[in-house]
């Protein structure tokens, strides 16, 4: 490797982490929770059978599905050009991705919520809890514990898929990248430099999940 | 008069008949034996008047009010059950709380307690079932004797009126079931009323008030423990006890 690009790397990388702590960290973290609020709210709905809602949900799940991330992107990024709002693209890009996100871990959610024995819900009731109580001190929490791997499998992917926030102006660290390497001409050398920061964020991320698997774990089997 | 009157109950499960117009009834510090073979709605008579099932049809009386089974109202329903406790076979602890979170959660959650007097609640019953060196173990932490026994402390923390039990020792190696009989006779000695669904001959004939004999969803026969086990009348129910007392 050449001087100069060994020069450009060094140089390069604080303008690939800034964004990434500015862009792609904050991003995840905004869109991932507003996906969980969604989808909790979701698999609940279709769990609990409510009439019309869980039809509405079902819809909301496929048309999600079954269209690509990226086009999901465009469209929330022109539609509101349509009316003639120009939006935000990070605004538009933490929307989209907790949508699209929303559906897939209301599908987790769900399976994991069936999963709760139908007797933990029945012992609630018969010490006097109410549907809601049953579910936001029994169901859930265990349904949480179950889904925990699957959700952070989701979280992680959704690091690597907010590049795809590049397209509609989000200065993500792909497109701080893309724009040092349209400079420079070393697109390699720079494109394995922001894998090398995509891998860096992920290693966090699996550090993370780790670590709250081993504390939701404690109701498990640690003991004896 | 009684405390609880159970009257014509029916319950279907498809074209299955579990339950064909069944009376119950109760009285303070009573403790009720239901025996009988499997299928025969035992299980099913314990949850419909829980409201766990919705009876077909039939009537309760429960201190001293009439109830639906078929069409109580949700909060008919929350009423009667903040007076009773029900016991499950298989347990059913909460398995993300504590031993001591499984007693208190009822009581702190629908405010009927702040959270200090429901600890001291739940230490006090924890104790009284002999699990009060366990309060912070969860319940696969702990042996099925000792879930269960959690599990009658927690059926009692609201102080019921009248405690249900399901089989609640079916689920239980031979040599765990002692420990929980040990406690259900305590309970009787304390006169809690209780109704029990059970297979333990020994516990219906020196423990219960009084023994009610099911088969085919129907009572075939009731009566005290020594007249049930030593001069029963129905044809059915010796042969039940011929059978039954020959292991």
């Amino acid at each position: 490797m050449s001087e100069r690009v060994i020069q450009i790397l060094i140089q390069s990388f604080p303008r690939i982490l800034l964004p990434g702590l500015l862009a792609t960290i904050p991003l995840t973290i905004l869109a991932f929770s507003l996906s969980l609020v969604i989808a909790v709210i979701a698999a609940m709905i279709r769990f609990a059978r409510v009439p019309v809602l869980r039809q509405i949900v079902r819809f909301y799940v496929w048309v999600i599905r079954g269209t690509p991330l990226l086009v999901q992107l465009m469209v929330g990024y022109y539609g509101p050009s349509a009316f003639g709002i120009r939006p935000n693209g990070f605004l538009v890009a933490v929307i989209v991705f907790a949508v699209n996100e929303g559906a897939y871990s209301a599908e987790t959610l769900r399976g994991c919520l069936e999963s709760v024995p139908a007797g933990q819900i029945e012992a609630g009731y018969c010490v006097g809890m109410n549907y809601l109580q049953v579910m936001w001190h029994i169901v859930l929490p265990q349904a949480f514990r179950t889904a925990f791997p699957a959700l952070s499998n989701s979280a992680i992917g959704m690091v690597k898929d907010t590049s795809l926030a590049s397209n509609i102006t989000v200065t993500e660290m792909f497109l701080a990248t893309r724009q040092i390497a349209g400079r420079t001409y070393e697109f390699l050398p720079l494109y394995i430099e922001v894998a090398a920061v995509y891998l860096l964020f992920s290693t966090v991320m699996t550090w993370i999940q780790r670590y709250g698997e081993r504390k939701l774990g404690s109701y498990g089997k640690v003991r004896n | 008069m009684a405390l609880l009157e159970v009257k014509d109950i029916h319950k279907k499960f498809g074209d299955l008949t579990v339950l064909d117009g069944v009376d119950l009834s109760v009285d303070k510090g009573d403790v009720v034996s239901v025996l009988g073979p499997s299928g025969s709605g035992k299980t099913t008579l314990l949850r419909c008047i829980n409201f766990l099932e919705r009876a077909d049809k039939g009537t309760m009386t429960f201190e001293g009010r009439e109830y639906d089974l078929h069409s109580a109202s949700r909060r008919e329903i929350a009423e009667i059950r903040s007076h009773t406790g029900f016991v499950f076979q298989n347990y059913n602890l909460f398995a993300n709380k504590t031993a001591l979170e499984n007693v208190t959660l009822g009581l702190t959650v629908t405010g009927k307690k702040t959270k200090a007097e429901a600890d001291r609640i739940g230490l006090d019953l924890l104790e009284k079932v002999g699990m009060g060196n366990r309060f912070s173990y969860y319940p696969s932490q702990l042996s099925g004797g000792q879930q269960q026994r959690v599990g009658i402390a927690r059926a009692l923390a609201a102080g019921p009126d009248i405690l249900y039990l399901d089989e609640p020792t079916s689920a239980l190696d031979p040599e765990l079931i002692g420990e929980v009989m040990e406690v259900l006779r305590l309970l009787a000695k304390s006169s809690v009323t209780m109704v029990i669904v059970t297979h333990e001959m020994r516990f219906a004939r020196e423990v219960s008030s009084k023994v009610v004999f099911m088969d085919k969803g129907k009572v075939v026969e009731q009566a005290d423990p020594e007249t049930f086990f030593t001069a029963p009348e129905k044809e059915r129910t010796k042969e039940f006890l011929r059978l039954v007392t020959k292991r």
